[in-house]
């Protein structure tokens, strides 16, 4: 649950409409495709392709400021929570909700808590790749988002193809290096029974939604 | 020179000018959707993408100096940015990307502090031999020129091009007694987006006969000559009052002005063929990218500035 201090609130609020909101429009420039498609309010999960660690705010900022409260990043546990100050940033002003990498092994659900989000009506904002992987390239997904959207079926997965980020800021660099971005919005997915099936329809959509943009070579 | 909100009068009433002529073009576009519905949609969205750009315009020379530089700096920011993001790019020279932003800041200062020597050679002798040599320095010989190349050829066009409009804003301050630096810059900004909208207003009316079928398939021999027909007969009516030139002077500027907004044009055509896009970016509704806008400024800029330079510079 994200924190109800109203002072927290504000901060959250802020960052999101002043500063990811300047980095996104000036230091970056998002070309969004086919916004109509995103959704109108939650529950919801929003599932893009993953290159860079401004890829979550990028997806963020498309949605309106009303909806903030209900974002909801999906972050894995070990790669953030590094650290007591960075916890505390990811948690109360990202807002993610964290997923412990390899606990089905150990018998868990690790989904447990984005799937109470999207029962509170919250949007998730979601990497099925499960890392960030070779810079501009798409690799291969993880079962999760399968699994989440066989449990709840009635909620939309909205594929996201974005291009761009992994030149402004690619793995492993710290250094911003101002780059326009695309953003290819595709037509929701829901869940069936299988959550093979539901990954090869997911994968075919991303990978159509990556090819409608020619993508200049970054070697 | 009479001045009016701390600018010379001759530009403001022209301002007004423009508005009202944004005012009656939004009013016929909205009429014809009104007759025909559906049928308009780009066109408005074009017209709503020219308030945001004539009122920023207005905005940035309205306040003053630094604010106008500043705002023409941006312009130049937002064309490399979308320049650098077209083409095809090596790995290794992301951090030096970050340096050619950087060339920006520097060269509107030269412009700023009206230093013409260091204006002129800072990107076509400085940066052309300062990027290459880091680059060797880097030591990735693989895609070498290329890099060099199209790095090299990018600032020199949403740099050092685009720039001459802040120069000519600073050093024609003291060479035009009429309506100051503001005055020309207004001139050759206002008439190359007229230059425009006129070649695609008489194109869509009248052309049959292609320019270049190759490279920008929409350009027509009508769209061409009545554009920079109207530009001519324009500038003819606007040089005397806002610049130094008389009508036959400011006719000629015209047709400097209209003929370099072609060629700027169909440069960046080229480039977008090349590439395979269709336009350069998403930044503005109707229009395509800032590209797609100042294309017609990377020619018209320069040209317009030595004209003026060559023949009213003691």
């Amino acid at each position: 649950m994200l924190s109800r201090n109203p002072l927290i609130r504000l901060l959250r609020f802020l960052f999101f409409a002043v500063a990811v909101r300047a980095v996104v429009l000036v230091a970056l420039g998002l070309t969004v495709r086919n916004r109509a498609r995103l959704p109108k309010d939650g529950p919801a999960v929003l599932a893009a392709n993953h290159n860079s660690n401004l890829d979550a705010l990028a997806v963020m900022s498309l949605m309106p400021l009303r909806l903030l409260p209900k974002l909801r990043p999906v972050a894995a546990v070990d790669y953030f929570f590094t650290s007591k100050a960075k916890g505390w940033f990811v948690t109360n002003i990202i807002g993610i909700i964290p997923v412990e990498r390899g606990s089905a092994k150990k018998g868990g659900n690790p989904l447990l808590l984005c799937e109470e989000a999207l029962d509170r009506g919250e949007i998730l904002v979601l990497f099925p790749e499960g890392s960030r992987g070779d810079p501009e390239t798409l690799g291969p997904l993880k079962k999760g988002i399968g699994h989440l959207a066989c449990a709840r079926p009635d909620v939309p997965v909205v594929p996201i193809y974005m291009h761009g980020l992994g030149k402004a800021l690619p793995k492993g660099s710290s250094l911003l290096v101002p780059f326009n971005c695309t953003v290819n919005v595709g037509e929701p997915l829901y869940g069936t029974d299988s959550y093979n099936a539901f990954l090869a329809k997911f994968q075919a959509r991303i990978t159509a939604l990556g090819d409608e943009d020619k993508k200049p070579a970054w070697d | 020179m009479t001045m009016l909100f701390g600018l010379p009068e001759p530009v403001v009433t022209a301002t007004v000018g423009v508005w009202a002529l944004l005012i009656a073009a939004t009013s016929l576009v909205f009429g014809l959707r009104w007759r025909r519905p559906g049928h308009y949609d780009e066109l408005v969205s074009r017209t709503m993408s020219w308030w945001w750009m004539i009122g920023a315009f207005t905005f940035a020379i309205l306040l003053n100096q630094t604010v106008a530089i500043v705002f023409l700096a941006f312009i130049s920011y937002l064309a490399l940015k979308e320049y650098l993001s077209l083409i095809p790019t090596r790995r290794i020279d992301r951090g030096l990307l970050l340096f050619a932003y950087l060339a920006i800041p520097i060269q509107y200062y030269w412009a700023a502090i009206d230093w013409y020597g260091m204006f002129l050679v800072f990107v076509p002798v400085w940066l052309f031999l300062f990027f290459p040599a880091l680059m060797a320095l880097r030591g990735d010989t693989k895609g070498f020129l290329r890099a060099v190349g199209t790095l090299s050829w990018g600032l020199m066009l949403t740099v050092f091009a685009l720039s001459h409009m802040a120069m000519l804003l600073v050093s024609g301050e003291v060479h035009n007694p009429v309506a100051g630096g503001v005055g020309l810059l207004f001139f050759l900004v206002v008439l190359t987006q007229f230059n425009d909208v006129a070649q695609y207003t008489w194109g869509k009316l009248l052309g049959r006969h292609k320019v270049t079928p190759d490279v920008s398939p929409k350009k027509t021999w009508e769209g061409l000559i009545g554009g920079v027909l109207t530009t001519v007969v324009l500038a003819a009516l606007l040089g005397p009052y806002l610049t130094p030139m008389d009508w036959h002077w400011s006719a000629l500027a015209g047709a400097v002005l209209g003929v370099a907004g072609f060629l700027g044009d169909i440069t960046l055509s080229a480039v977008k063929r090349d590439l395979g896009v269709k336009d350069t970016g998403g930044l503005i509704p109707g229009h395509g990218g800032i590209l797609d806008r100042v294309d017609s400024l990377t020619y018209a800029a320069p040209a317009f500035f030595h004209f003026f330079r060559y023949f009213f510079t003691p």
